[in-house]
């Protein structure tokens, strides 16, 4: 068990004869991920890397199963490709693509309300099932199958969190990056929801930062929610509020999403929290321990 | 929504900032009221400019890359052609600092003048992305030229917000509820529902990621006018903005941090001596956050991105090796895209032309981090590898110190 991706996930990937598409496809078939075809427009009919390339995910779906497609476009096309999955029907579509115009964001933002398919991401890592699907950027060989779901706002400290957890003798059940930018698919509530369901998922690692009120709403959701246990950490106590830039950004909100306040709402909510990345594997040994 | 701080990437989109003179050159542009102006840069003749002028009242405002000018003297009324040409030449060509510039200031190298009016009403008004609706957002305020922050913290039922949904777009509707609202005059509402499809056009046209007016006022003919003009446009998009491009002034940001920039390196200048060099913009905050708590100072934030290529990897390394600032110097890198042979090869390249002042300790986790580790053995007794981040951030503090 797991949650979003498995064994079985049949993964198309958007971009995959450009150079990241290229190096992160052979990376995910050499992990063990079932990649079945890639999309470049133009290049329909070709094979790369031994796979099927189309021009459309609209062929693509038409000749093979996809359960999920990850975007290696650059970021002027990444919305256009979102959209493209969004609209032939593909559930999942990881983004990982970073530097995409936010006004772009908030118009599949739009479609996304009103579709069936997931986003993850942009401007994210991907997700991992280890030791069954790999559809992203992460290093593959630092994970280990085992019972902490992790999901977290930033690629390396990603990472991190999954080295802590392996450090301390756990592996991971699903780890989701749900990727840096403003606006986003997948948001901590969504993953939350996904691993308190999941079997495989005995704890929860939440890897958060300054900004936003994504940290706030999942400590509310928590104590509400979650019955599973829950390590937090947020990056950014130290970011100099004095040198902002974006005047009006605070306006709505009333001055929130410093991480103190963020870390006050998990506290609060009965989170277990730490302020350096390198305790957060002894924290969820303790906590699964008990 | 966002708070603004602003470690570059992450928590507002980059921002490219763009002079007051030129916002409002761009709502012209869009139809948007501002006052009649005149822009006077190093070399112009003052005198003879302030001769030609008819004899009242103007305001000269400094052009700069920052808030809070009025208080710091960057926004100086003139009732004489004497008061005027001495507040032009007192400020062209000094720096100006204010409470969001830092000690050194920002070099004023042109200044507006704007004829002074009457002002009856003075109104707040911004357009933004909620990051949280996911939309754009119309933000207005009957309280005009305040701080916006602390009303929202001190009355936050005085801040009115309309979220545009990209599928209708503006409705009139919006535009009356904000303007009622406001309590606006039957003809105002007119006038400010032109600005604000003015605006909307605007945002949506250049990309522009935060528009503020503050104040919008409505003067002694019952106009409203932008007395202010602030437009931040998304960075992520300056591609598709040519003409916005050319707007950047690297006068008005800090030097390491606009070479950063021309290198494609997020980079923060900070006050502390540690310097940091990590991947990922999480990992570098959470490497400031370990330092600071374990009792260091971070000199700055420096994500090296994940595109990164070995010659960047060796610029970043000199950019803050350079700092005169930083006692030692702490690399964390946790490979995933970026590998750890190549952020080695990086600084062995840079320690080909630097000879090292200050300690470095290296930490390499995560694709090829042995293959990066042996790279850098014995090579320079300032060099040091650390197995974990705690150990390394405590390492870096202490060598800092001897």
């Amino acid at each position: 068990m797991s949650v979003l991706v498995g064994r079985d996930t049949k993964v198309l990937c958007q971009g995959m004869t450009g150079a990241q598409g290229t190096f992160h496809t052979q990376q995910a078939l050499d992990y063990g991920t079932q990649v079945i075809a890639g999309v470049t427009p133009g290049r329909g009919g070709s094979s790369h890397l031994g796979l099927p390339v189309f021009d459309t995910v609209d062929q693509a779906r038409q000749e093979h199963q996809v359960d999920a497609s990850v975007i290696y476009v650059p970021a002027a096309f990444a919305a256009d490709a979102i959209l493209e999955s969004a609209y032939a029907g593909v559930p999942l579509i990881v983004c990982i693509t970073e530097g995409i115009p936010i006004l772009d964001m908030v118009k599949v933002n739009a479609v996304l309300e009103n579709s069936d398919s997931v986003l993850v991401g942009p401007n994210c890592p991907g997700v991992i099932t280890p030791g069954e699907c790999k559809i992203g950027i992460m290093p593959g060989d630092i994970h280990r199958p085992g019972q902490v779901g992790i999901v977290s706002r930033s690629g390396t400290l990603t990472y991190v969190a999954v080295d802590q957890t392996v450090q301390h003798g756990m592996g991971q059940s699903t780890c989701i990056g749900i990727g840096g930018d403003p606006i986003h698919g997948l948001d901590f509530i969504d993953c939350l929801a996904l691993f308190e369901q999941d079997k495989a998922t005995q704890g929860i690692i939440l890897v958060g930062e300054i900004g936003g009120q994504a940290e706030e709403q999942a400590a509310e959701y928590i104590q509400e929610k979650v019955s599973k246990p829950v390590v937090a950490y947020v990056a950014g106590v130290t970011a100099p509020p004095g040198k902002r830039m974006g005047h009006a950004g605070a306006i709505i909100s009333g001055g929130k999403g410093g991480a103190e306040q963020k870390y006050r709402a998990f506290e609060k909510a009965g989170v277990t929290t730490s302020h350096n990345p390198a305790e957060l594997g002894a924290l969820m040994r303790a906590l699964l321990d008990r | 929504m966002d708070t603004g701080y602003t470690v570059k990437t992450r928590f507002v989109p980059h921002l490219m900032n763009i002079h007051e003179y030129q916002a409002k050159a761009i709502f012209s542009r869009f139809g948007v009221p501002v006052l009649d102006s005149h822009l006077v840069r190093p070399g112009d003749d003052v005198e003879q400019f302030c001769e030609s002028l008819e004899s009242h009242a103007w305001v000269v405002k400094a052009q700069v890359h920052a808030g809070g000018r009025g208080k710091a003297g960057g926004v100086i009324r003139a009732d004489s052609r004497q008061d005027l040409a001495s507040a032009v030449s007192g400020m062209l060509g000094a720096r100006l600092v204010t409470r969001q510039t830092g000690e050194e200031g920002l070099p004023v190298q042109a200044v507006l003048l704007e004829a002074a009016v009457q002002i009856r009403r003075e109104l707040y008004l911004a357009l933004l992305v909620d990051r949280e609706a996911g939309q754009v957002a119309i933000i207005a305020s009957a309280a005009g030229g305040m701080d916006i922050e602390q009303v929202a913290q001190q009355a936050p039922d005085k801040i009115i917000a309309q979220h545009v949904h990209p599928a209708a777009g503006l409705q009139p509707s919006q535009v009356r509820t904000l303007a009622y609202a406001l309590g606006l005059q039957k003809d105002q509402v007119r006038q400010l529902q032109a600005i604000l499809f003015a605006l909307f056009e605007m945002f949506i046209s250049s990309d522009c990621s935060l528009v503020e007016i503050n104040p919008l006022i409505i003067d002694g003919d019952d106009r409203l006018v932008a007395l202010d003009a602030k437009i931040n446009i998304d960075d992520n998009a300056l591609y598709r903005q040519a003409d916005i491009a050319k707007l950047r002034d690297a006068t008005q940001g800090n030097r390491d941090e606009e070479r950063a920039c021309e290198l494609g390196l997020n980079y923060v200048q900070l006050d502390g001596r540690i310097g940091c060099i990590v991947n990922g913009a999480g990992l570098a905050m959470a490497t400031m956050d370990l330092v600071k708590h374990q009792g260091g100072e971070p000199a700055n934030f420096l994500d090296v991105g994940g595109a990164i290529t070995q010659e960047k990897v060796a610029e970043a390394f000199k950019l803050v090796v350079h700092d005169a600032r930083v006692k030692a110097v702490l690399v964390n890198i946790f490979g995933g895209i970026v590998r750890c042979d190549l952020i080695a090869r990086g600084i062995l390249d840079a320690l080909q032309s630097v000879s090292l002042k200050v300690p470095v300790i290296v930490l390499l986790q995560g694709t090829r981090a042995a293959e990066g580790r042996k790279l850098l053995e014995n090579r320079d007794a300032g060099l040091h590898q650390a197995d974990t981040l705690t150990e390394a951030a405590q390492r870096a503090i202490r060598l800092a110190r001897t």
